[in-house]
């Protein structure tokens, strides 16, 4: 069933920009000379601009505590939104403290909305959060990213990348100049974040990133990232802070941030054909709604922001070709070249070996335990009590005891 | 741990001595050699970019020559090295049949190995099958006859013929002047054909190649994985009105395992099937007056599988690449639903594929006139039609791709195996190198990241997994060499095992990072307030020594 959204999806009817820029951005691409001389292999050509076969998002809401309510909705925001582009649940590595819905302080139980008035419920229905609570922390967010998971790690749990992924990375809570705190316990610097990527780089788990980031002083956390095909968005530059947007008055905290707010209500004008590209991203939320400045950082991408699509990282628009040969089978042949079927499985009968003969176990006398003496902890407990009461009362006493 | 860097030379296997490196192959690998020291240069020439980090570098050299992409600021650090040069061997071995060569030209052969068979051969057909005992049926080895120009054996225009297997024939070619020279270009394009060219090498080194550089073929297949899982999906949104039975079992284990049995060498393979009920496309297609059918158009096919995905439940079961083929039986309303392509043509096949992600295909179902038809109406699925489109897509999706051959070549079909024996080896030489260069990458990057953070400690499971790895991968390089295909693959496999175990290994984690700045905001605060008190005692303590010393000593 349809998610329920707050006001209707105008199709097509924002796409930004003159009509002709995709008509001449690809008629550009075609004169590059991509050897493309076929129509169907020119076709192919414009689906394969951007290099990526499948999208990934990980999302991660770094704030527990019910006064952080509005860092679980700018991350549930961005899920939905993702989600109604295309990117399905495999492909999302949701990592929230998830204390919202069912908080004593909630007076709305099992929701969390984002927009004041209660309009929209992004918790909904078919929520699937993947880290939730005490595991949103540092180490299982490198984990996740690297790839350096426990081999009992169920595969929800991880982000099973390739070298034709586009990954979108969210982070958001609180933050300061370099570092970036969980759960108000641990932080992750940039330089380790960069260092993350790195390691992704180098065994190309990714095609291209995008990175954004809705925290105080976020423009610090891309400073030190150096691994190519990176692109990267935050709220706000080094020394500013970033906002919220405002609050409800019935539930009782702020609701969203302002960052996040202004776009999602640019990408609910996102449909999964649109052809808006990144540098609408960027002017998202100027300086007179935000307060605060939001920065990108686009030198690490090799592609011009201009021909990068949102739907590249947002949604999950597939390359498809068509199939155009088959391979001749002869039904004929099948009787020959299968292998016997083994039915020697269904003749035998199964049998089970006697695991647990009950006729000892009911009439059984219990065992005598083995006594063996007090050692260690308890043993010196009692000698710490006997010195002190000898100690207190002189040994004299005894006699009395005994 | 350092690895020392070797250079391996392959056997050269000449036939002819003024021209050597006429049997070779040889193909520079995209890691430099030589030096320790080396550079990372990617992206297009001249921009500088760095790929990798500024304070390591490899320099990268492309198939057929050196490219360079300009030096920039960055600091060389000393990263150890392990592989040079791929060198890539082809045992060939070609037959003359009698009567092929002129009488002058055949003494000219360096190698007088000759070997009287007789064996009649009629047909074509008959040919391969009957020469096949004659050759050595190895993995990677080739055979090509030559036979006489004037020989029945082919028929007219056809020029060389290529079997199932691992052997070829070709007519002499005649002409005046050297011909042997003539016959070798002609068994060099023949063997090409059947083993590898540089566009396929690099293809599997596509992780170092700039991105513009490469095809649209290059993306399509499944990188090398040790499993992969088959789903066949067959979606009825429609149940009302069909009933749809498809013999899945019988089909899988009759067309796609002898298959999967074929490619085992290759990788491990899991097949399961299901059937999904009212499991809706994400486009409603468009109704065409002109042919009075529904139409999905090229620009909307995009749009169909992501709403279909969520309910494939494709990703719950195994951590290998997924492979799902779905066949869409559309609805009552809805049919006959054909696919058109770019231009408006409607599609032979009624199917699409996505790379990296599998196929699916649109049957369509004969509805009896209104009066008569009851519904649900049962349907049989015809397995043989259906497997042989997914089949088709199955060779595309692991790259098993037609390769662009002369005019007068003529292949042999595959038959039910859907799988010729050189295509296989086409597949296992490709994947043998693309195995050899993520090993190279991956343990590269495990040396560089252990040596960058110097209090990771090194698990020994971690260390045997690192130099299984390296010898491995070494032997691979020397049976590549040598020209065993076979055995070359398997060590590649062990090899990428063993490193992607070291490299994944959960405990290599590197969570510390104490920047100088934190490390005073941190300690300060807790011990110059205790360090206070002590510093003073200790000072006093040495000044009442030092006060004792110089008093004189009292005695009584």
């Amino acid at each position: 069933p349809p998610l329920p959204v707050a006001k209707p999806v105008p199709m097509a009817a924002a796409l930004p920009g003159p009509r002709w820029l995709p008509a001449a951005a690809a008629l550009l691409w075609a004169c590059c000379g991509s050897a493309a001389t076929d129509g169907i292999q020119d076709q192919a050509e414009q689906f394969f601009r951007s290099g990526h076969t499948n999208n990934w998002a990980v999302l991660v809401c770094t704030s527990r505590f019910w006064f952080n309510y509005r860092h679980v909705a700018n991350t549930l925001s961005v899920y939905r939104s993702v989600k109604r582009l295309g990117i399905p649940d495999s492909h999302i590595v949701l990592m929230l403290a998830d204390d919202m819905a069912c908080n004593p302080r909630n007076p709305k139980p099992a929701t969390v909305f984002s927009h004041k008035n209660m309009e929209l419920n992004v918790y909904g229905d078919d929520v699937e959060v993947d880290y939730r609570s005490y595991e949103v922390t540092v180490e299982n967010f490198l984990r996740v990213l690297t790839g350096r998971i426990p081999p009992s790690t169920p595969r929800s749990k991880r982000l099973l990348s390739d070298d034709r992924s586009n990954i979108l990375i969210y982070m958001t809570g609180h933050g300061g100049n370099g570092f970036l705190k969980f759960q108000d316990s641990e932080e992750i610097t940039n330089v380790e974040l960069a260092d993350a990527f790195e390691q992704m780089w180098q065994k190309r788990r990714y095609n291209e990133l995008l990175f954004i980031i809705d925290t105080c002083q976020g423009a610090s956390m891309y400073e030190r990232f150096y691994s190519p095909n990176i692109m990267a968005l935050a709220s706000s530059q080094v020394g500013e802070d970033s906002l919220s947007h405002q609050p409800d008055l019935g539930i009782g905290v702020h609701l969203m941030d302002r960052y996040t707010f202004y776009v999602l209500e640019f990408l609910e004008e996102i449909h999964p054909a649109s052809q808006t590209n990144m540098n609408d991203l960027f002017q998202v939320c100027p300086r007179s709604l935000c307060v605060s400045t939001p920065g990108h950082r686009t030198d690490l991408f090799q592609r011009d922001p201009q021909n990068v699509l949102i739907t590249d990282f947002f949604g999950s628009v597939r390359k498809v070709e068509i199939t155009t040969e088959t391979v001749a089978l002869d039904p004929n042949l099948v009787g020959l070249e299968t292998r016997v079927p083994n039915d020697e499985m269904a003749t035998e009968p199964l049998k089970y070996a006697e695991q647990l003969p009950v006729a000892q176990i009911i009439h059984q006398k219990p065992k005598q335990k083995d006594w063996h003496p007090p050692g260690g902890f308890i043993l010196g407990l009692w000698a710490l009590i006997i010195m002190v009461f000898f100690k207190t009362y002189g040994i004299k006493h005894m006699k009395y005891i005994f | 741990m350092s690895y020392i860097c070797r250079r391996f030379s392959a056997q050269t296997f000449d036939a002819d001595p003024g021209d050597s490196g006429w049997w070779q192959q040889q193909f520079i690998g995209l890691l430099s050699q030589g030096s320790e020291t080396i550079e990372v240069l990617g992206g297009p020439q001249g921009s500088g970019w760095f790929w990798g980090s500024p304070k390591c570098c490899a320099e990268v050299r492309g198939a057929d020559g050196s490219w360079d992409g300009g030096r920039g600021p960055g600091l060389r650090c000393q990263v150890t090295l392990l592989f040079a040069q791929f060198q890539l061997t082809v045992p060939v071995s070609v037959v003359f049949a009698k009567g092929a060569l002129p009488g002058a030209q055949q003494r000219r052969l360096p190698f007088a190995d000759t070997q009287e068979e007789e064996s009649l051969l009629n047909r074509k057909n008959q040919a391969d099958a009957a020469l096949l005992p004659l050759q050595e049926d190895s993995l990677g080895a080739l055979t090509v006859y030559v036979i006489p120009e004037t020989s029945p054996l082919l028929p007219q225009g056809v020029g060389v013929y290529v079997g199932k297997h691992r052997s070829a024939v070709m007519r002499c070619p005649q002409g005046p002047g050297d011909v042997l020279a003539a016959v070798s270009a002609r068994v060099q394009q023949i063997v090409q054909a059947m083993s590898f060219t540089t566009d396929s090498i690099t293809a599997a080194l596509s992780d170092r190649v700039p991105m513009d550089q490469l095809g649209t073929d290059t993306r399509r297949p499944f990188k090398s994985s040790l499993g992969y899982e088959i789903t066949f999906s067959l979606l009825n949104p429609d149940p009302k009105s069909h009933d749809v039975h498809w013999d899945i079992e019988a089909a899988v284990s009759g067309y796609v395992q002898p298959f999967l049995d074929k490619l085992g060498s290759v990788a491990n393979f899991s097949v399961d099937s299901q059937i999904l009920y009212y499991a809706v496309l994400g486009v409603s297609p468009r109704f065409d007056k002109a042919s009075s059918s529904f139409i999905l158009s090229a620009l909307s096919l995009p749009h169909v599988i992501n709403p279909v995905e969520a309910r494939l439940g494709s990703s719950a079961t195994s951590l290998y690449p997924v492979l799902n083929f779905l066949l869409y039986v559309p609805e009552r309303i809805h049919s006959p639903l054909y696919i058109q392509d770019k231009d408006g043509a409607a599609v032979g096949t009624n199917a699409f594929h996505s790379p990296r992600w599998g196929g699916i295909m649109v049957y369509n179902v004969d509805h009896p006139a209104p009066d008569k038809a009851l519904l649900p109406l049962r349907v049989d699925v015809d397995m043989v039609r259906v497997m042989e489109v997914f089949l088709a897509q199955l060779r595309l999706l692991f790259g098993i791709s037609q390769v662009p051959l002369p005019e007068e070549f003529l292949l042999e079909s595959p038959g039910n195996k859907g799988l010729t024996d050189w295509e296989l080896d086409r597949l296992l030489w490709t994947r043998t190198v693309e195995n050899i260069a993520t090993v190279s990458t991956t343990l590269t990057s495990l040396a560089q990241l252990l040596d960058k953070i110097g209090n990771i400690v090194i698990k020994d499971d971690v260390a045997s997994e690192v130099y299984h790895a390296v010898a491995s991968a070494q032997t691979a390089m020397l049976e590549l060499a040598s020209g065993h295909l076979g055995s070359a693959f398997q060590a590649s496999k062990e090899a990428v095992i063993s490193s992607e175990r070291a490299f994944f290994d959960p405990s290599l984690l590197h969570l510390l990072y104490f920047p100088d700045d934190q490390k005073f905001a941190i300690y300060i605060p807790l011990f110059l307030p205790m360090a206070v008190p002590i510093l003073l005692s200790l000072v006093k303590i040495l000044r009442e020594a030092k006060q004792s010393k110089k008093e004189p000593t009292k005695t009584d």
